[in-house]
């Protein structure tokens, strides 16, 4: 099998799996407990939470555990629109190819009387810096733009969008499930008052993630309960999960800076290997781009039907997001940067790993290439 | 090893069905066709797909027999092809069956699509017929228990699709099905059989069409028929042929919907005795065997899914076009329902009902 789904999931790293291990067995204290066995896994959490902030350039107590990336959007979102509804400010800002996580709750946010400004994206798949700083008014509570798009994995201008934020005193978080592990992260360099991040993104486990929110931001619970998290997310924390979470992002962003030039070598190839399809059009812009990502869409042929091929010759791909029953939905990413219905239906997301080999990519290219041939064939001779 | 690719709606027939054909040998792939969502169907919609309990049943069975299993997102063709035929054809004053067109454009045109790509030799439905191959080619034939019979809605299919359709259930009946499920302990074994139209579920179609098209009924008038007005109407999308109940109008004789007039906007009243008619012309005819004959055929023919076959000629006028005549008149027959062709056990062929005379 070829797996080349890792914006979806990523496989556990051993380093990670190593660290949950003891959780299974000898640390098996709950945090908040006042004996020994509490204060062990007490200290295993804020160790894992120094190291995540150390991650991210910021200090732990600006670091809240959470169940993953949509939490933490939901979350983000929340405080500040909380926030904002106190100081009388009810605009957020955020853009039309954002993860349903966050799009979904702007329209909650919008039934309880937000408003919404929905930046435009560029065919290559960027937001404006310009078109934010006109967007920004006197009432806008908040700036959400992703760091980086999971489905077309363009890298947005997220140094120049912190600044404006900041010049105009509104907080800035960013969805960056995609890019934490990928791409270095200065919470501080950037002017970013939230990030949302995902452990299964990066080779950690599935289930945890952070919420990272700058001091001076007070989070509003969207799980109550118990005073977990400071206050801010009740439930007995995922041990195991955050101490494989600590370890996955260490040994990832140790890793940026030898495998980078690796990835991108196998990703252009990959990209150059699908440009030579006729009719094929790469989704998003070359540059900026995140070294896992490559998202295709071929003219006259169905998505679903490609996956299909593809997954019956033990290659695992996606076409974008997917609905409740597990169909495959039109994107709206795609839509947003200007992908006509037609070409968007026949669209294909590859996302590597280091561990995806030079041969696996030559497999994928042929695999693709037959297909979407083989697609093709078929429907010209129904038509 | 041959594989086979299941249409499965997470119901027992279906179900049963993925089983028999695994028993049978081939290599199967299960699949469910995503055809709507709740919103389509004007019902709250919660966020969540169309029939999501149908289709995580259908997911378990597939589990239990250890196929793999894919959910096709066929929503913007059903719109188009099936929903959006529904309403245009009610709004031309007839009576469409869209479980026809469901055959004809989804499951035996998109389904087989997917069935190709995934490089699947036979397509596998949970229907009640059964498909024969003699020296000639297939024949389509009656289920062997007349009470689920559904050869009616299958008379579309031509002689490349029946060459590639297992149909396992044509020979069984229903309580044996609902048996070999328990015996498999499949958790559908007693479910109910699905009823109505399935984007229509509370049986309100009038509502489904004016959420669908934006178009609010217009009303008009009743009119016997001699044209005198009798009442008003609340809309043509309201009115079937050989309708009797919610007509609200005394004539001395029990009213009944004997026609539509759509140009005027009126809704024809008679009574029972005119509602019957001996003849009527049949379009889009598919003849199974691929061959349609040039002298008129004696056959039995059904006007609706429920309708007992009755002796007929049919006549073709044109390659795709025949008159079908009656040797006795038959009550209701409805523009838009299917008129299917049968000689004995055996569907000769089918189409949909154009206009009727007496």
């Amino acid at each position: 099998m070829i797996y080349a789904d890792n914006a979806a999931t990523t496989a556990l790293s051993p380093a990670a799996f190593r660290a949950m291990q003891p959780f299974f067995s000898e640390i098996c204290g709950n945090p908040s407990s006042l004996h020994a066995a509490g204060q062990a896994a007490k200290r295993a959490l804020e160790d894992a939470r120094a190291r995540i902030a150390h991650c991210l350039n910021t200090v732990p107590a600006c670091i809240t555990f959470t169940s993953g990336g949509t939490e933490s959007d939901v979350q983000a979102l929340r405080s500040a629109a909380a926030i904002g509804a106190k100081n009388g400010k009810r605009r957020i800002i955020s853009a039309a190819f954002e993860h349903h996580a966050v799009l979904r709750t702007l329209d909650a946010l919008a039934q309880e009387g937000f408003q919404i400004t929905l930046l435009p994206v560029s065919a290559e798949g960027f937001v404006s810096p310009d078109d934010l700083a006109a967007a920004i008014t006197a009432d806008t509570c908040l700036v959400s733009i992703m760091f980086a798009n999971n489905e077309i994995g363009t890298i947005q201008p997220v140094q120049e969008i912190g600044a404006i934020c900041r010049q105009h005193g509104v907080p800035f978080h960013t969805d960056a499930v995609q890019a934490a592990g990928h791409l270095p992260i200065d919470v501080q360099a950037l002017n970013i008052s939230m990030l949302s991040l995902s452990a299964h993104k990066f080779h950690g486990p599935k289930g945890t993630g952070v919420l990272f929110a700058e001091r001076g931001i007070r989070l509003k619970s969207v799980i109550t309960g118990g005073a977990q998290e400071r206050g801010n997310r009740a439930g007995t924390e995922n041990l195991p999960a955050i101490a494989g979470m600590a370890a996955a992002l260490e040994e990832s962003i140790s890793r940026i800076p030898q495998q980078t030039g690796l990835l991108l070598q196998r990703r252009n190839r990959l990209i150059e290997g699908l440009s030579r399809i006729p009719q094929s059009f790469l989704n998003g812009s070359l540059s900026d781009r995140l070294p896992t990502n490559v998202s295709f869409c071929f003219a006259g042929i169905e998505g679903e039907s490609l996956l299909l091929m593809l997954d019956r010759r033990g290659i695992c791909a996606s076409s974008g997001s997917a609905c409740a029953s597990g169909a495959a939905e039109p994107s709206h990413v795609l839509r947003a940067i200007g992908r006509p219905n037609e070409l968007a239906r026949g669209s294909l997301r590859l996302s590597i790993s280091a561990d995806t080999t030079d041969a696996e990519i030559g497999e994928i290219i042929a695999a693709v290439t037959e297909s979407v041939a083989f697609l093709r064939g078929m429907a010209a001779s129904v038509s | 090893m041959k594989t086979a690719l299941i249409a499965m709606s997470g119901g027992v027939d279906s179900s049963t069905a993925a089983f028999l054909t695994r028993q049978a040998g081939y290599a199967c792939i299960g699949c469910t066709m995503q055809l709507y969502e709740n919103e389509d169907a004007g019902l709250p919609a919660e966020g969540t797909c169309c029939s999501l309990d149908d289709i995580e049943d259908a997911r378990a069975i597939a589990n239990r027999l250890n196929m793999p299993y894919y959910v096709f997102n066929f929503k913007e063709r059903f719109r188009e092809q099936v929903i959006g035929k529904f309403c245009r054809c009610y709004l031309e004053g007839r009576t469409p069956n869209p479980c026809i067109d469901c055959n004809r454009k989804l499951k035996f045109e998109a389904l087989f699509e997917r069935a190709d790509a995934l490089g699947c030799d036979k397509i596998v439905t949970g229907h009640y017929a059964r498909i024969e191959e003699t020296g000639q080619g297939y024949v389509l034939k009656r289920a062997a228990d007349p009470a689920k019979d559904q050869s009616y809605v299958l008379y579309m299919l031509t002689q490349a699709q029946l060459g590639r359709v297992l149909l396992p259930l044509g020979g069984l009946s229903k309580p044996q099905v609902r048996e070999i499920a328990e015996q498999q302990g499949f958790v559908n074994a007693h479910k109910s059989d699905s009823q109505d139209i399935c984007f229509v579920p509370d049986g309100d179609y009038a509502r489904v069409i004016c959420a669908q098209t934006g178009i609010t009924p217009k009303e008009g008038d009743f009119v016997d028929l001699q044209g005198n007005v009798l009442g008003r109407h609340a809309g043509l999308i309201h009115y079937t042929v050989g309708q009797r109940r919610g007509l609200g109008i005394a004539i001395g004789k029990p009213a009944y919907v004997v026609g539509l007039d759509v140009p005027q906007n009126r809704v024809i009243i008679g009574t029972n005795d005119d509602l019957f008619h001996r003849s009527c012309t049949v379009t889009d005819v598919n003849w199974i065997s691929g061959e349609p004959p040039q002298e008129p055929v004696r056959c039995q023919a059904k006007i609706r899914y429920r309708h007992p076959a009755q002796p007929a000629v049919v006549q073709f006028t044109d390659a795709h076009t025949a008159l079908l005549t009656f040797d006795a008149p038959q009550r209701a027959i409805t523009a838009g329902q299917a008129a299917v062709f049968y000689d004995g056990e055996t569907v000769l062929g089918g189409g949909e009902i154009k206009d009727t005379a007496r």
